[in-house]
This record gives structure tokens, sequence and C-alpha cells, in this order.
């Protein structure tokens, strides 16, 4: 049980880095809190997996300092740290059955045969591997093998935190449904701060309550999962969260207006002129636009799809193009049409960060 | 061209790996062949590459029986899975490697190159060896390679399954473009109903070895003739109950009873199986024709876009689609509404008896 901090802690692989861009991991400073799930959400190379390993003890930081509640754990090796892992492809022992195999990080540090029993019956019975424990782990399916993993990590209830490296990699798509749900579940019966390393959107917003988006070594946002929805605080984050991801167009803005390929768009708030020569791009979800006969803004539709839970249209701003959804009753001839965008979900961004509104 | 199945089975040692398949595919056409693991997506196509032979029926292309006629003199290009690339060989002879097998040199292997590369956005990218590339660019190159070589047919067996979700859904987005260009009969086999839906033309829902049902993407969607057709173009897996209607009511389950609306009020007396979609239900305002059912929330699934949330009823657990990232929270009283507008209807044999209108 630990509150995890991280006091300026930054790496960088190579011996005397200075540039920005030699930092594999660019500072960052953060209170993972007790009980809480967080998810560590990026495109490969963006830094999660070293800062899971900076965690973990794999990785000593070229900066900063990690605390463990008080302790300043930076340099201890990961055996000293009391934290659990669980990674991409199964560790179990092939000879031993499920129940051994449980049981054995407990049995390893001399808990008594009861507490030992009743805890690997309790994980067990959360992980549907009850009915399983007296088979030898050999001969299971790679997905059961990967559950006794997780029920490895999981069974010491003293851990600081336990650590998931993209553990769903070897489940097969038609189970990770049920594993993604339960290991939910699992982290709500068992009040342990789990840190859980993916690239996939789903795993990361279904397990976590607060998600950490990576990018190049920079943390770009830490939120909710409805926040990152909702509210993105940079071009990528708005991006990468969602099917398909935000629309951006170009924009000149100023004041309450924005221009937008010719047209003029009134925003629901105020807004300073961004410096000159900056990017301003205007953000909002395909969710938030809808297609229709009467709209804020003059678009050419290019494609209709039929995804069946709803329609998405792939429509030209000048020359811009984005997506936007089409009302069940909504039908065309032709390809004008007006687009609507929910005021409240319109933001504005001046070099990729999402530029608040002025105070009213 | 045009291609036949006629019939088709595919039978090795003491299994039977396709049942009875006849598909007619139409000249430059986009066909889905949509399936879970191990419903014979690969075996089928194997088939119709001329990799292996059926056990019995017949394969016409252009009106011709190709049945015996080895994948080396067909006019056919298939991509996989994992991107096989040659990797001592940059872009550009990745993807002139079937035209320089082909004899074609000079002025027109260039062109055409180039033409591929261009149309799948590889040209910056041609001196580079396939190492050099990200997973998506890889994929690229060799769907570049399986399109230059004009094959009558172009199959394409899960291609994206390998990538990450981002670039799987712009890949996704460009690929219809791209592939209707090169005007081929295009074969593509995915495990996702959303990635059928998006990529549209015709779907073929294989089950067990057997084609289901063969038609226009969206009304295979909307329409499904059988259960099990809903159930390989459902995700979230389809919600079923099973009812027994009985004059002006519905035995839902064993335990209870509800008021025949929607498309349950035209129905004559007997057994049947609702099926429903998660964007068929809610856990808000009942519909004008509503079936509602009281239950408690075990887990809400967030996809981005929509969440997935998993309501344990008495009559089971259903999935319910909710807009945007839902703050649900699992063991939450709820009350799940389903529109009896929107449900389709099976007999006990499967078959399809009532679904809502088209769109």
């Amino acid at each position: 049980m630990a509150r995890i901090t991280l006091d300026h802690v930054a790496h960088s692989y190579l011996r005397g880095a200075g540039a920005s861009a030699d930092y594999a991991l660019k500072p960052i400073d953060h209170v993972w809190r007790q009980g809480r799930a967080y998810a560590l959400l990026g495109p490969s190379g963006c830094g999660k997996t070293t800062l899971l390993n900076i965690i973990s003890g794999l990785v000593i930081p070229s900066e900063g300092r990690l605390l463990f509640d008080d302790r300043d754990v930076t340099r201890l090796r990961t055996e000293q740290r009391n934290i659990a892992q669980v990674f991409q492809f199964p560790v179990i022992y092939d000879t031993m059955t499920v129940a051994e195999n449980l049981a054995f990080p407990l049995r390893n540090r001399g808990v008594d045969r009861a507490a030992v029993k009743a805890r690997v019956a309790e994980i067990a019975e959360l992980l549907d591997l009850t009915k399983v424990l007296d088979r030898p782990a050999r001969g299971l399916t790679a997905d059961a093998k990967q559950k006794i993993s997780l029920g490895r990590g999981l069974v010491r209830p003293d851990v600081a935190a336990v650590l998931f490296d993209e553990p769903l990699t070897v489940i097969d798509p038609a189970l990770k449904w049920e594993l993604r749900s339960k290991l939910k579940a699992v982290h709500r019966a068992l009040d342990v701060l789990m840190i859980y390393v993916t690239h996939d959107q789903i795993e990361a917003l279904t397990f976590a309550d607060e998600v950490v988006v990576m990018k190049d070594g920079r943390v770009l946002q830490i939120a909710s999962p409805a926040e990152l929805f909702e509210r993105p605080e940079h071009t990528f984050v708005g991006y990468f969260i969602g099917s398909p991801g935000m629309n951006f167009v170009e924009a000149e803005v100023d004041g309450a207006r924005a221009r937008v390929a010719g047209q003029t768009l009134t925003l629901a708030g105020r807004y300073a002129r961004p410096p000159a020569g900056s990017s301003v791009r205007l953000g909002f979800r395909p969710d938030h636009a809808t297609l229709g006969a009467a709209g804020d803004l003059s678009v050419s539709v290019e494609k209709i799809e039929d995804l069946g839970r709803r329609r998405l249209a792939r429509v030209r701003l000048g020359q811009q193009r984005i997506f936007a959804t089409v009302p069940d009753e909504v039908s065309f001839d032709g390809d004008a049409a007006r687009l609507t965008i929910n005021p409240e979900r319109l933001y504005v961004y001046v070099d990729d960060e999402r530029r608040p509104a002025e105070a009213a | 061209m045009s291609f036949r199945l006629d019939h088709v089975s595919f039978v090795s040692g003491d299994e039977t790996f396709i049942r009875d398949v006849s598909l007619e595919l139409e000249p430059g056409s986009m066909n889905v062949l949509l399936g879970p693991t191990l419903s014979g997506k690969t075996t089928l196509m194997r088939l119709m590459a001329g990799l292996d032979r059926p056990t019995s029926g017949r394969m016409i292309a252009n009106g011709r029986d190709v049945t015996g006629v080895p994948v080396r003199r067909r006019s056919v290009a298939m991509v996989y899975q994992q991107f096989i690339n040659y990797p001592s060989l940059t872009v550009y002879e990745n993807i002139a490697s079937p035209l320089r097998v082909a004899g074609v040199r000079g002025q027109e292997l260039d062109s055409r190159v180039l033409g591929a590369a261009r149309v799948l956005g590889l040209e910056p990218l041609l001196k580079r060896l396939p190492a050099q590339l990200s997973g998506g660019q890889q994929q690229r190159t060799a769907i570049a390679r399986a399109i230059v070589k004009r094959a009558d047919l172009v199959l394409l067996d899960e291609p994206l399954a390998n990538l990450d979700y981002k670039l799987r859904e712009e890949l996704r987005e460009e690929l219809p473009r791209i592939l209707k260009a090169s005007g081929a009969i295009l074969v593509y086999a995915t495990t996702e109903p959303p990635e059928a839906l998006q990529l549209g033309g015709a779907t073929a829902t294989l089950w067990q070895g057997r084609a289901i049902q063969f038609g226009p993407t969206s009304s295979v969607y909307h329409r499904p003739h059988h259960i099990d057709s809903a159930r390989v173009f459902s995700d979230p897996p389809l919600n079923e109950i099973t009812i027994r209607k009985r004059g002006e009511a519905v035995e839902l389950g064993e335990f209870r009873r509800a008021p025949a609306v929607g498309l349950l009020a035209g129905l004559p007396d007997g057994d049947y199986t609702i099926g429903f979609r998660g964007n068929a239900a809610n856990l808000g305002r009942p519909f004008a024709q509503s079936i509602d059912l009281e239950g408690r929330i075990s887990v809400a699934e967030i996809s981005g876009s929509e969440s997935f949330v998993h309501v344990e009823t008495a009559l089971g657990v259903f999935v319910c689609v909710e807009p945007g990232v839902s703050a649900r929270l699992p063991g939450q009283a709820v009350d799940l509404r389903v529109d009896a507008t929107h449900i389709l209807i099976f007999d006990r044999s499967g078959a399809l008896v009532a679904a809502r209108d088209e769109r």
C-alpha cells in the first residue's frame, strides 16, 4: 500500500543528453494515489514503457526522484521495492498446479498456510480460475495461462503497486471483452494502486480512473476518460482518443468569432487574438458536429457511411476534410449540406495546446 | 471479370472446413468475408486463390471452370495479416517484384510501380528498406505489391489486424477508395463487424464453414436472415431473449410478462428469440414502444466515442451502447429499455421473422 511520487523524473538513454529530443522521457511530476487505477496510453515510442520501467526499477532515471510514500526508492533494485508485475506473456511454472502458481508469491514470503489458501481462493474466484485450481498449468490455453499471470500479480495484498505491461497482448480478441471487464472489477475489489501500460484506447479507458496520454516522451494530459473525450488539452489527445478522432480545421480567431474556409462561425466564448505566426485550429468531435439542411457552415459531402449504429459523413469544409454525424432522419440530394457544431464542444487550439476562453 | 463459387466444399481428414458455399462476385466489387476465428475465411480464400483444391464444387472465372487451375496460372494476388515484404529490397523493388517476375520492364514497369506507390501514399518512401518503415507503411507496401500486378482477383486476409487501432482506423477509411480504383474483384476477410460496415460493398457472414448470408453489407447488417448471421455481424455481441407470444402478451424467459408492443404486436402466437443490438437499448427514458428490464451495471467498457454498458438482469447480461464516455459505476441499479420497434425476431429454427424496415 503506497502512494508513488514522481519528483521531476526524466530519462535519457544517451550519455550527457542535452537537447529535449534526447530524452525518452521528459520531466514529469506526478503523484500516483493509493487504490487508484492508472493507464499509460500512447503510440509506440511515446515513453510509456520507460516510465513503467522507472517505477519498477528496471530503469534508473537520469534525473529526479521516485518516492514510495516518503521513502526515496530511486536507486533501489526491483525486489527491494515491493511491487508486483504482469508482463505481455505468461510467466508461470508449467509443472505446478494453478493453485500452486497463485500461491507461489505468498509462500515465497513466508505467509502462513491458512492465509495463503484463503487469498488464493479469493483471487481465483475474481478471475474465474476456481474450477481449474487443481490442474497443472501445463496444457492450459495461452489465455488461461495469462489469467494465472494476472492472478500471481494480484495475489499479494501488501504490495505498493501492481504494474501491468500490455497484459492482454496474447489474449484472443473474443476473450479480450471478458478480461477487460474482469480487470476493472478486480481493481474495484482490491484496494491497490495499479498502473497499466497499453497502446489500446479501449483497454486504457475501460480500466483506468485516470489515463496518462503520452507522445514523444512527453505527458500531454492526465485525466479521467470522460475528461479526455470531452475536453482534450492537446490536439494529439483529441486525435488519439475517440474513433474517428477529433476534427481539426485551420481558422482565424478573434474575440467570439472564427473565420473558417471563408465562412464565419460564432464561438461560445471570447478568445484573445493568438500571436502572429502561431498555428490556430478549431477542434470538435464528429460526435458533436451534425449534418443537415440548415446549420452554421456550408460543406460538401463526399461520402456517407452506414456504420450500423450511426451514419458518419466525410465532408469537405473548403479544402479541409472532416467527419460529421448524419442524424437518422436526414437524407441528401446532391452534395451540398450545412454543418452544425455544438458550440460548447468546440475548442480553440493554438500551437496544439487548448486555449481557454477568456473569463466573461 | 466475374467470379463464382458453385457449391464449394472442402474436407481435410475428418474435418469439414467449408460446407457448400455458393457466392457470385460481381466485376470490380468489394466483397467482405465476415466471421470469427476458425469460421473458414482463410480456407475459402485459399480455395479462391487456387492454393487448395475444393473437395467438391466448382470455381468459375469469366464463365470458365478454373477449379483445378493452380495459383500461378491464375490472375490472383493476396495480402496477408503479417506484413510480408522482401527485407533486403527497397520499397520500390518490393512493389516491382511481381512485375519483374512477369517480365515487365523499363518505362512500363516504372510507371506502374510509381502509380501503385502514389495510390498508397508511398512515394516519399520508395528508397527505404522495409525495416525502416512503420507497420502501416509496411502493410501499404504489401498492398501496393498486390495491386500493381493488376490481378483480376485480389484477396486480403485480415490485412489490418496487426496494426495499432489508429492506423487501422485510418487505413480502413482509405482502403475502399484505393482498392476500388484497381478495378479488380476484391475479397476482404475480417473478424470485425465495424470493418465490414466501413468497407461497404457486399458481405458474406461465415459461421462454421458455411456462408449464412450474402448480400449488400448494409442490408445483411440490418436484416440478417438468420440468427447466426446476426450474431456474426454484432459487436458488442447480440443480446438475445427467448420469448413466448400469447395473445396480447409475451413471456420473457421463464419469469417475466410484458405487453406485446412494437414488432411483437403483429406476431402469431408461438416461441421466438428476440435479438437486439446495444444501440437498440438505453438506460434512460422508455421508448414509445418499450420492453423494460430491471438490472444492475456490471461494467462499462469505453471505446472512446461510445461506451458498452453491461447490465445484469434476471434474463442474463445485456450490453447497451451509450454515446460518449459513460460515468456509470458497477453495482448501480438501472432500467434497461429496449426499443421494441428496433429488435430482430427469429423463430425457433433461427430464421428471421421480423425486423424494422431499412432506412
